[in-house]
């Protein structure tokens, strides 16, 4: 079989897909890296505020979980994707819209996480922290969230593996990632076989050695 | 905001009848890929937890490489990718009764085969070694110990993590939209492009999924108390 569609191809497809240097606004690393950190960051007040005692704060984040746990992806990047426009009268380039997208939706499952992770702590420990004074945000900070964090490692590296692929489907509103690279290439050269494998083996590449190096970092820290 | 709400056009025209078809044609979708998934998520599951390593090295690559390749790029593939591969007559015939549907059936299957495997596989993992042993001694072969002990408890086990997996499925079969399978995140695209109303045709769409998740969850949800395992620490309750 041959192969020459991907060396005369490399270029476009690792450079403009999956990095994001070339003519497009684009990259799958690109979208993926702020996609994760900015989920990470809601997801943890989800999470906390699923935890919280206040019945106000409880109910939101749980629907909020709920809904968006219960829905496909491809259906929230649509709704940004046709709805915001319409209602705010603005249009939102590609890439923002796919990371707003991705955002709130990988929220909700790093907020299960956080939830999990933090009632994984004793709560012996909750209480050691109160009798020696410690406000309830300082017990928070300082003596449950790095002992949750550590009890999380496992489920974050598998989240940030899905979200990893999951920035693919920002290619249905024409961002230009690996996946819509490879269709761009596919139409010009019609090589589906070759290219798609290719793709798929960079893919596999980029979460293999993610999931390497998590479990390096798991051995360290235990 | 300038937009005024037209509900109506869910139930005028021709709206309804496609939301039913895309609905069915979902329902559809992810039953036959969910069958395949299983079936190989079963047979890859088993494979990874016996001794002889041919077999367990080919199941292992089959998980590892199929669960780490986005979804979206398995579509594609299978539906733009294999087809030139095969002979003439196999093509036209393939793409006079509906390829798209059996590509995105067998990208759903094998991705999600991969996936349940794992699952399989914690299960499997989760009984004791001893368990085995003592089917052994009792006299039972290797197979007989797998199809009469570690499988049937190990399915008990699995209930709640299957369950997600298979609503997962489910809500992946959406990504078939991208290879024009005609399901419902599909329709309530088609229903958004011939009446302009965006809001209610993906809140629509957007319910009938939440309706349709939420319900097996609750279901599943009745099977995990029913076949849950006497004796076990109650699972999904708040640890610590």
């Amino acid at each position: 079989m041959d192969f020459s569609v991907i060396t005369g191809n490399f270029k476009f497809l690792i450079l403009q897909g999956l990095i994001g240097i070339g003519p497009f606004i684009g990259g799958t690393i690109r979208l993926a890296i702020p996609a994760i950190l900015l989920g990470f960051v809601l997801g943890v007040f989800v999470g906390l505020a699923r935890l919280s005692g206040t019945r106000w704060v409880r109910i939101p984040a749980t629907c909020y979980v709920e809904f968006f746990r219960g829905v496909p992806l491809v259906m929230v990047i649509f709704w940004i994707w046709f709805i915001i426009p319409q209602l705010l009268g603005l249009l939102i380039p590609e890439y923002g819209v796919a990371l707003t997208a991705f955002v709130i939706f990988e929220a909700a499952y790093f907020g299960e996480i956080v939830r999990a992770g933090v009632q994984s702590v004793p709560r012996g420990q909750v209480e050691a922290a109160t009798a020696l004074g410690l406000t309830a945000t300082k017990t928070m900070a300082y003596v449950v969230l790095p002992q949750a964090l550590k009890n999380m490692v496992p489920s974050i590296v598998t989240q940030t593996i899905v979200l990893f692929k999951d920035t693919s489907l920002a290619s249905i509103i024409g961002y230009v990632d690996l996946t819509k690279a490879a269709q761009i290439v596919n139409n010009r050269e019609i090589k589906p076989f070759q290219i798609y494998i290719f793709i798929a083996v960079v893919y596999w590449l980029c979460t293999y050695s993610m999931s390497a190096f998590a479990r390096r970092l798991e051995r360290r820290t235990t | 905001m300038h937009y005024t709400f037209k509900w109506s056009v869910l139930w005028t025209g021709e709206s309804g009848r496609w939301l039913v078809q895309g609905l069915l044609t979902t329902l559809e979708l992810s039953a036959l890929a969910w069958v395949l998934a299983v079936a190989l998520g079963i047979l890859a599951g088993a494979l990874r937890t016996v001794r002889f390593s041919p077999l367990r090295w080919a199941a292992t690559s089959y998980v590892e490489f199929f669960r780490n390749v986005p979804l979206l790029v398995w579509m594609f593939f299978w539906y733009f990718g294999v087809p030139p591969l095969l002979p003439r007559a196999v093509q036209d015939w393939l793409f006079n009764h509906g390829a798209e549907f059996w590509a995105g059936m067998l990208a759903l299957g094998v991705y999600h085969g991969a996936r349940i495997s794992e699952v399989i596989r914690s299960g499997i993992l989760a009984i004791p070694r001893t368990q085995f042993e003592a089917a052994v001694a009792m006299g039972l072969t290797t197979f007989q110990a797998y199809r009469l002990i570690i499988i049937p408890v190990a399915l008990r086990l699995i209930v709640p993590p299957a369950t997600n997996e298979s609503l997962s499925l489910l809500k992946n079969s959406s990504v078939a939209l991208t290879i024009s399978v005609a399901e419902l995140t599909f329709q309530t695209r088609q229903i958004e492009t011939y009446t302009a109303k965006a809001i209610e045709a993906y809140t629509a769409g957007t319910l009938i999924y939440l309706v349709l998740c939420l319900s097996i969850a609750t279901i599943m949800g009745r099977v995990e108390r029913r076949f849950a395992i006497p004796g076990l620490i109650a699972r999904g309750g708040p640890a610590g």
